[in-house]
């Protein structure tokens, strides 16, 4: 049956054959050789008619349990923020939608455009020179840091706080590899760095000091005192961070950072089930030669009217090759759309609400979970909006049984570090309101409570 | 035209809004009172304030600026810009999908588990693999995911190879992704028709080579007539054999990686199966695998079990994780979508007619332009602006005025062994009126640089900007707006 | 053809060479910068640093083209020419002169006698090999 989505119908491919001077489509095939060819049809499920398909997807869909049905406090990484209406309906255009790559400057300028201000705006919040056109995702952005500090200083070892999402220590070390780059950890026993530690750790062979704030457990690192600790050995200081927060809370580049990378999906991006997402990353000006990925830079054109075109482009795979600073090539310009309505939508006084309201609830939050009998914050340290909570039963069950009421209370740790089993980590972002917090605590209070106690 | 000139800082008013928050419903201290000072920003960001109107009619006006797929012919060679069709939107933006979290444990996600297994499955098969990875993010981290998992296969067996081989035409990315793996790169010299030098490659391949990487059909557009006599020279020095699976359009049911002995292969669901280019990026680079490296696959797979569907992060030879999550899972439900509604036989058909639709481009071409290897080709074809240049005129001046003439470029200078290459991919959605529309202009602006070459040296003229002072641009870097300016 | 000072000597990588008392100043040639187009960076060793003779020392780049550069004797740089981050677009403008990249002490004089003459430069690129 036809396609759909193929226009040539049997008449107009005789033709256009006629044209060619060839019998059939098989006559522009005789450069594969016979022994090469598949002698039976692909082995696929049959295809669908698009009401089938629809209702195929949502029957899978309907198998998940998502933030619209379920009240979610999972992050470690991916957030459950408010994402404004336009957003959606102007990255659908098909003009931004299906434009590729900006080769073609003149006929591309609305993606260039809305790149330098993305550039801008993330160059504001993370408080450094210079920020590229995103990188595939918070992981990959902090691979790549390493990648250019090894570059950058030629030394040989990375540092990294236990405080750092342990998913991106996996991605760093992945990429870490090849070029044998060492790889260290400072412990955080106390919920963040152990500063004396990584003052022995660093050293004239550490390439850079790697810190996050908020850290994986939701505690605020100081900065500042890492930045001492890394240039004190002519180190670059790398800092991970969620720019969705940084309406609120200190722009790193202010505390000395030298590459600031981190995950932008909070910043209007769907949650998704973990991708596409939004890899931020932003550096000092003198470190712009080095960095990977695409940059947009403002110019004039043959009449003297502002434009914009895709530069520094010789650091880059295309040209550079086998020596580029990374073999980024089409980078997540949609997601970065996305981030760029989103802050331009939220603003200067919206940034800062969402920071306030995902303070006060998740610091509201903590107080009412504590208050079950047997549940405690794991650590003693300032929190942003996510914390790690440690309960008298295991978390792995608790999200079981929270999961009937529909409620997804967080993400048990166990998994990322064996120290930390019995904790659950908690996020809550302003989209969650008092009565949700108020349920889940309930909720949580019944699940964890001893069935002994039943019995008196 | 008048364009438009506003960035949207330029249209910020102090105090303007375009946000919907609501009060806080908690009691609780304010921020200076819960977290000491020093965590806190002194001085708000600098973001615009605008209105919620400003705002859509801002990047709606930005992208009128831009030619799009929906909007204009996209003949840009190896990037496949192909119809991305709405269906496969609207499923993406599902809630069961869209607003699910990577970390939802897996018996609650067992609709996305299952979607993304039974799509690595007909991968699997659409490429005649064993296995296949849908975790890396494009293309480029395909190939430096399979380059990775070639170099823990032979580091498994205790054999130390520095270098891989790859041909003088190949993407630039095949160099990038592999030297970051940790290899020397070898380029090869390709044949002066683009195909392999099977001399050249008989004596470099040796043991201290760890891969041949290659794509096929060729960046010429044209299939490698010889391709399983290369990758048995490979095997037979223990080289394993690395497909870049960018021209994938071409060869749908018609041939297989696998079966043309390849190791390893990447899939760029963006060219192939239909999910949109986003003005560049995000797309998905799974990549599919023979048996002897599945235990190198990069973790976590999703493996079935009975009629439960989890994953197995469980996996010591794994080459590691490329990024936080399980891979760009909003474009794999659009390719599963695709996939799902083309079946067997509608894919076949894509590559019949993407052939189709390239050969008759050539055709319609091969008078004006000089075509730079005799066809038939694939799914693409190189023509050089050998003959133009020496009227003046290049590559460039062709494609700029192909967008005064209401076309999206082809690909110029690429691949690197044509002189003044223009690569043209017209895909199978489009129509024989399209490419007649097309072949028409491209005749056109060859009388042009016989004629009158100014028309098509001082192209464009028609679009929001003339040509952009790329100089200027890279001698004084302005990559972030400023107030005073 | 381009200019080429019948006092230089030369690379076939197109970089010039000139003897000043026992130093040797190194730049890219007329034709090397004609070829590259507009320059928009050039990255240079620091002082101080060796470099190799036929081994790259520095690089330098035009919008969409990178070149090595290669140093035409081995020994030790004396001088860097420090005005050339900020005005890369000297190299286009005066290669033999203002547009001088680095200046060398050489380790080993005989390397100088063994560069290509002006004329045989000549027939080099004429031959096509500034490709």
């Amino acid at each position: 049956m036809a396609s759909r989505y193929i226009a040539n119908t049997p008449a107009e491919q005789r033709e256009m054959l006629r044209t060619i001077g060839a019998s059939s489509i098989e006559d522009l095939l005789v450069k594969i050789p016979p022994k090469a060819r598949l002698s039976r049809p692909l082995a696929l499920p049959p295809a669908l008619a698009e009401a089938d398909l629809i209702r195929h997807m949502r029957a899978l869909a309907a198998k998940n349990a998502d933030a619209d049905r379920y009240v979610c406090f999972q992050g470690a990484g991916s957030y459950d923020h408010y994402v404004p209406s336009p957003i959606n309906h102007l990255i659908s255009r098909g003009e931004f939608f299906t434009a590729y790559t900006p080769y073609q400057p003149e006929a591309s300028q609305g993606t260039l455009r809305t790149i330098y201000e993305y550039q801008t705006m993330i160059a504001e919040l993370t408080g450094m020179d210079v920020a590229n056109a995103s990188i595939y995702d918070g992981a990959s952005s902090l691979a790549e840091a390493a990648l250019m500090a090894h570059a950058v200083t030629e030394r040989t070892e990375i540092v990294l706080a236990r405080g750092v999402n342990p998913l991106y220590r996996r991605v760093v070390a992945t990429y870490c590899d090849g070029p044998g780059i060492r790889l260290r950890e400072v412990p955080a026993p106390e919920g963040v760095l152990d500063a004396e530690a990584a003052g022995t750790l660093v050293d004239k062979k550490t390439a850079a000091l790697v810190v996050q704030s908020p850290n994986f457990y939701g505690c605020l690192e100081d900065v500042a005192a890492a930045a001492e600790i890394a240039h004190a050995a002519g180190a670059l200081l790398v800092v991970v961070t969620d720019p969705v927060n940084l309406g609120v809370l200190e722009a790193p580049g202010r505390l000395g950072a030298d590459i600031v990378v981190g995950e932008g999906q909070g910043l209007g991006v769907p949650m998704s089930f973990g991708g596409p997402n939004l890899g931020v990353f932003a550096a000092k000006a003198e470190l712009v030669r080095r960095m990977p990925g695409r940059l947009v830079g403002a110019t004039v054109d043959k009449e003297g009217h502002r434009g914009f075109v895709l530069t520094l482009q010789t650091r880059e795979q295309h040209i550079r090759r086998a020596k580029a600073t990374s073999n980024i090539c089409t980078n997540v310009a949609l997601c970065a759309l996305m981030a760029t309505i989103y802050m331009a939508t939220l603003g200067k006084q919206g940034l800062q609400r969402v920071g306030e309201l995902s303070a006060a609830k998740a610091h509201y939050a903590a107080e009412q979970l504590t208050k079950v009998p047997g549940v405690s914050l794991r650590f003693a340290q300032p929190f942003f909006k996510e914390f790690a909570l440690r309960l008298p039963k295991s978390p792995a069950s608790v999200v079981a049984k929270l999961a009937k009421q529909r409620i997804l209370p967080g993400v048990p740790l166990k998994t990322y570090d064996r120290t930390l089993a019995d904790c659950l980590l908690v996020a809550v972002t302003e989209q969650r309101t008092r009565e949700e917090i108020d349920a889940y605590a309930a909720a949580l209070a019944e699940a964890v409570r001893s069935p002994q106690r039943r019995h008196r | 035209m008048s364009a438009y000139d506003k960035l949207v800082f330029e249209l910020s008013s102090p105090g303007r809004v375009g946000f919907s928050l609501p009060e806080s419903d908690v009691p609780g201290k304010p921020l200076a009172e819960l977290l000491p000072r020093k965590f806190l920003r002194g001085a708000a960001p600098a973001l615009p304030e605008v209105s919620e109107f400003d705002v859509v009619r801002h990047y709606s006006r930005l992208s009128r600026m831009n030619y799009g797929l929906d909007t204009h012919f996209y003949p840009l060679g190896s990037c496949t810009m192909k119809y991305n069709p709405k269906i496969n939107e609207d499923m993406a933006r599902v809630p069961g999908f869209a607003r699910l979290h990577p970390l939802t444990r897996p018996e609650d996600a067992q609709g996305a588990l299952r979607l993304m297994h039974d799509l690595a499955g007909m991968l699997a098969e659409i490429a005649g693999m064993d296995a296949v990875s849908l975790q890396p993010a494009a293309g480029a981290q395909g190939e430096f995911a399979g380059v990775l998992m070639i170099r823990a296969y032979h580091a498994s067996r205790g054999e130390k190879r520095t270098k891989v081989l790859i041909p003088d035409s190949a993407h630039g990315t095949n160099p990038a992704s592999t030297a970051i793996a940790g290899y020397e790169v070898v380029e090869v010299k390709s044949l002066p028709n683009g195909e392999v030098d099977l001399d050249a490659l008989t004596r470099e391949v040796g043991p201290d080579v760890a891969a041949f990487m290659i794509t096929v059909p060729n960046t010429l557009g044209m299939f490698e007539p010889r391709i399983m006599e290369i990758t048995e020279i490979c095997h037979a020095k223990g080289v394993q054999v690395y497909m870049d699976g960018a021209n994938l359009n071409a060869i749908l049911g018609i041939t297989r990686p696998g079966d043309l002995g390849f190791d390893v292969c990447h899939f760029n669901l963006h060219k192939t199966f239909t999910t949109p280019h986003g003005g560049g990026g995000p797309g998905a680079g799974p990549v599919g695998i023979k048996a002897h490296l599945e235990p190198f696959l990069p973790a976590p797979v999703v493996v079935k079990d009975g009629d439960t569907y989890a994953l197995d992060d469980k996996r010591p030879k794994s080459i590691g994780k490329l990024q936080a999550f399980w891979g760009n899972f909003g474009m794999l439900v659009r390719a599963y979508a695709y996939i799902r509604t083309m079946g067997a036989d509608g894919l076949r058909s894509v590559s019949d007619n993407a052939v189709l639709n390239a050969n008759y481009i050539m055709k319609r071409l091969e008078a004006d332009y000089d075509v730079s290897v005799p066809g038939p080709c694939m799914h693409e074809c190189v023509l050089s602006a050998r003959r133009q240049k020496r009227q003046g005129v290049t590559a460039t001046d062709i494609a700029k005025r192909l967008l005064d003439l209401g076309f999206y470029a082809p690909s110029t200078y690429f691949p690197l062994i044509v002189e003044e290459a223009l690569m043209i991919e017209p895909t199978e959605t489009e129509s024989k009126e399209t490419l007649d529309e097309f072949c028409d202009a491209m005749i056109q602006i060859a009388r042009e640089a016989q004629q009158n070459p100014a028309i098509v040296t001082s192209a464009p003229v028609t679009t929001p900007v003339r040509r952009l002072d790329q100089t200027r641009a890279a001698r004084e870097p302005n990559l972030r707006w400023s107030p005073t300016r | 053809m381009a200019n080429v000072p019948a006092d230089l000597k030369y690379t076939r990588e197109h970089e010039w060479a000139k003897r000043e008392g026992d130093r040797v100043r190194v730049g890219i040639t007329a034709f090397a910068q004609d070829q590259l187009g507009d320059v928009v960076f050039v990255e240079l060793p620091k002082v101080g640093a060796k470099v190799t003779a036929h081994q790259a020392f520095g690089v330098v780049e035009s919008v969409k083209a990178v070149s090595d550069l290669f140093a035409p004797v081995s020994g030790e740089v004396l001088e860097i020419n420090a005005e050339l981050p900020q005005k890369p677009e000297t190299v286009n403008k005066d290669p033999y002169g203002k547009g001088w990249m680095i200046l060398v002490k050489p380790s080993n004089a005989g390397e100088l006698d063994q560069l290509l003459t002006a004329q045989q430069y000549e027939e080099f690129v004429a031959q096509g090999g500034g490709h």
